[in-house]
């Protein structure tokens, strides 16, 4: 085992890990950072999704040594302080959540949408592998057009 | 607590209830919560029953002193919004803030109605909770009239505040010490009309969104509590295989385990994180003999299943006959949260965290298999990351019971995602065999013959569980189709079921639906045209007339693309949905607009009904379309997401709309209602786009 050292959602971070830990595992029963939340640990529902070095990542299937020396942020970490980040709040204004479990995930990929693509199409939406078992799509869809009206 | 002695109220309507102040330093008063929901009129026998029983047995609403309005409730919240609902149901009445409302969840109780589920809980709320909060509010104006020496008639309730004519002001915070001591208010107690309703019927977003897109939510895996591990289960390939041998050495000497433990369901690790409990699951070595259920693949379930179904009768003489034969998959219920439970067990207690619907029956087995008193468990009711009927089940609260019990330590159990879809539950497979008799351009018999998958008792399983009431189908009779008749038969296999959101209607109603449309294109009559003419309820064709127009029913499509049209009624409440699809593809259809139409009695809030009818569309998209699971030699062949092909946004609508018809009734069950509507017109538009008739589900498996 050795120390791995990165930014989490703005804060540096040493945690002692085997260096095949899934970031997940790190972040949730080492730091205690349970945003990110474990739906099937093969990174086919995403309900896991963050970003490393602002891109999206499912970090069930990250291992610890791969974020070294970079920066993981979580849903935790995408508000600025108390004002939320446009999807979030695109998210509040829509309602979109219901059982809100895979919601953290939706948010965080849907604002890597928004940074790869700030006017996304249908299709670029429909592109979007992150499952709702509550069904909440339909706002979702509505939620990343507002925002990206909002400029998210 | 003590009770005062309770205060007759009267009900709005039909109902009458008893409310008590309970003897506390802050306003508290209770209400008891029948377990039928559909109390007889002016029952004050029943009410008078009541009266013998527990707090436990009540919804109770304390007024704090820091101006927060807290009823504890017996329910759980699985993505339904009940607990926005019933913090509307008390801001209304009280004239509170909804934001200085707080609906944490009971732990389960010894006594009472504490089920989740049949569509039930708003209805069975609605009643006692606007009560409770308008003998608060009465007992808080009192209060205030008597500290300002004012009339009690002339003073206002206005944002969690009592306000006088001369503009002065008193949270109810600041009354609640004095109004506790109230024992005949100076106003009136009742709810009001609905008439003056501003919080009830207005769409209002969930009480508890902000904690969940700012990830502050808190399941039940994410809860610290002190010292329970991360615990996984080696579960065996087939369902209900036997574990033969176990060597566990390699996996104890693994960094990071803290025990292994063999329990009926298989071996569970406990360490430190989830990472080094999966490692050491997998460094099990274990032999597993094949289950029950070894010999057993769908073909022959099916042909089971089939045989199983009773015969159709005689149809009447002269009659031409419109049949159907549909047949129905395993599905998953999948929640996005997979159980996951928490169990600290002692020697003479138990504590357990998880989120169930059936907390009280839950406890109860638990206690029963740790050989406690039941008052020696305690359940903490968590908020659960999607249900669809699981969590009527509590299999993963009474593993960790057992895991803990023999590791001796807390334990936070989850089982893994292959766990969930290969140990089930899932909504049984079906198989359905319908009759319409048509004669002189009318249906004058219509039977509807069906046989399902009941589960099968084995003592090497878990321990059967009573928990799941489930809620009957509505009567087949939703048309004047002359003569109807129905029966069911089944077969029992050892295999792990639930109740799935609307249960039988989600199979049975769905294949009447599909004849029905078949029937309407035999007589040459547009599908809507035909249901308008031979609906015995108003409420459905008034949904279905709502669904049609707002949907453009019959509008011109092109070829491979086109509408279909389905109806419901369940739960006192009706339901019609209109889908349009884009079959240009048949082995790939797009589900491209869903309008639904729904009439639930009072809509206490419009934008969870939505949300409600919504998650109901993708249900009905899913296992028409891709959702299902195989049985293969008695193990379930799919894993997860990857094959369980649950709807993802490129196969949800890209329109949706929701319809809600205005209705003075009292509120009706919502959460369940849409599945068979949605199901049925997502496969009569199949039909109709591509020329077929589909008979097995889900179409593309």
């Amino acid at each position: 085992m050795r120390s791995y050292s990165f930014v989490l959602n703005g804060k540096r971070v040493t945690v002692e890990a085997p260096a095949d830990m899934p970031l997940l595992w790190v972040l949730r029963d080492l730091l205690g950072v349970t945003g990110p939340k474990y739906g099937c640990g093969v990174g086919v529902c995403r309900a896991c999704t963050s970003h490393l070095d602002g891109e999206e990542i499912q970090p069930c299937t990250v291992p610890v040594a791969d974020c070294a020396d970079r920066t993981v942020t979580t849903i935790e970490g995408l508000a600025d302080g108390d004002t939320l980040h446009p999807v979030q709040q695109a998210w509040l204004d829509c309602d979109v959540a219901q059982c809100g479990f895979c919601q953290p995930g939706q948010i965080m990929a849907a604002a890597a949408l928004l940074e790869r693509t700030p006017h996304p199409t249908d299709a670029d939406i429909d592109r979007i592998e992150n499952v709702c078992r509550c069904g909440t799509y339909s706002r979702i869809r509505e939620a990343i057009k507002k925002a990206s009206a909002n400029g998210g | 607590m003590d009770r005062n002695e309770p205060v007759r109220d009267a009900g709005p309507s039909r109902r009458r209830f008893m409310v008590y102040t309970v003897a506390a330093t802050t306003l508290t008063v209770a209400a008891p919560l029948g377990c039928d929901t559909q109390r007889a009129d002016g029952a004050t026998q029943a009410s008078d029953v009541l009266v013998t029983g527990t707090d436990d047995e009540m919804l109770v609403l304390e007024v704090t002193a820091a101006n927060e309005v807290v009823v504890r409730l017996p329910r759980v919240e699985v993505g339904q919004g009940i607990t926005t609902a019933v913090a509307m149901m008390i801001a209304e009445e009280l004239d509170a803030r909804l934001t200085d409302v707080r609906i944490p969840l009971a732990d389960a109780r010894s006594k009472g109605n504490q089920y989740t589920g049949g569509s039930s809980s708003v209805s069975s709320l609605y009643d006692p909770a606007r009560q409770l909060a308008a003998t608060a509010r009465a007992r808080l104006v009192t209060a205030a009239a008597r500290r300002w020496r004012l009339p009690a008639h002339s003073l206002r309730t206005w944002n969690t505040r009592v306000v006088a004519p001369d503009g002065r002001m008193a949270t109810f915070g600041s009354l609640t010490a004095s109004a506790a001591r109230i024992r005949t208010p100076d106003v009136s107690s009742k709810p009001k009309p609905a008439a003056r309703h501003k919080v009830i019927g207005k769409p209002t977003t969930r009480i508890d969104a902000r904690d969940i897109v700012t990830g502050a939510a808190k399941y039940t895996g994410d809860l610290a509590v002190a010292g329970a591990k991360p615990t996984v289960v080696a579960r065996p390939p087939t369902l209900r295989g036997r574990l033969v041998s176990l060597d566990d050495t390699a996996a104890r000497a693994l960094p990071g385990v803290q025990a292994v433990v063999r329990i009926p369901g298989g071996v569970a690790v406990v360490a430190d994180t989830f990472h080094h409990a999966f490692q050491a699951r997998d460094a099990l070595r274990i032999t597993w003999a094949p289950g029950p259920l070894a010999p057993l693949s769908d073909k022959e379930i099916r042909s089971r299943l089939r045989a199983a179904v009773p015969r159709l009768g005689t149809p009447p003489h002269g009659s031409a006959q419109i049949e159907g034969e549909f047949a129905f998959a395993f599905v998953s219920h999948a929640p996005m949260e997979v159980l996951t439970a928490i169990a600290d067990v002692r020697s003479d207690r138990a504590e357990l965290w998880f989120s169930t619907q059936t907390p009280m029956d839950a406890r109860d087995t638990v206690a029963d298999l740790l050989g406690l008193a039941k008052s020696a468990v305690r359940v903490h009711v968590m908020r659960g990351g999607g249900s669809f009927g699981r969590r009527l089940e509590f299999d993963a609260a009474i593993e960790a019971a057992l895991i803990s019990k023999a590791a001796r330590k807390p334990v936070k159990l989850m089982w893994s995602r292959n766990d969930d879809t290969r140990h089930g539950r899932m909504r049984p497979a079906s198989h359905h065999r319908i009759r319409a008799s048509v004669a002189g351009g009318r249906v004058v018999a219509f039977q509807h013959m069906t046989a399902s998958v009941g589960e099968s008792s084995d003592k090497a399983g878990l321990t059967a569980q009573t928990g799941g009431v489930r809620p009957l189908p509505s009567d087949s009779g939703l048309y004047n189709f002359g003569r109807v008749g129905g029966d069911s038969g089944g077969i029992e296999l050892p295999i792990p079921l639930g109740a799935w959101r609307s249960v039988d209607s989600g199979t049975s109603r769905t294949a009447e639906e599909i004849v029905v449309d078949e029937v309407a294109r035999g007589l040459h009559q547009d599908p809507v045209a035909f249901r308008r003419t031979t609906l015995r309820s108003k409420a459905v064709k008034a949904v279905l007339a709502k669904a049609a127009a707002a949907g453009h029913w019959g509008r011109p499509m092109p070829s491979g693309t086109a509408q279909g049209v389905a109806v419901h009624e369940e739960y006192g409440s009706a339901v019609a949905c209109l889908a349009e699809i884009d079959a240009t593809d048949p082995k790939n259809p797009r589900v491209t607009k869903v309008v639904m139409a729904a009439d639930v009695g009072t809509a206490v809030n419009p934008r969870g009904l939505e949300a409600q009818l919504m998650g109901t569309a993708v249900d009905g998209i899913s296992t028409v379309l891709r959702a299902g699971l195989h049985i293969d030699r008695g193990a379930v062949r799919e894993g997860s997401f990857a094959d369980f092909h649950y709807a993802r946004q490129r196969h949800a609508p890209l329109e949706f709309e929701a319809h809600i018809v205005p209705s003075g009734r009292e509120p009706g069950g919502a959460g369940e209602l849409g599945v068979p509507a949605a199901a049925g017109a997502v496969a009569n538009a199949y039909a109709r786009a591509t020329g077929t008739k589909p008979r097995s589900f889900p179409l593309d498996f």
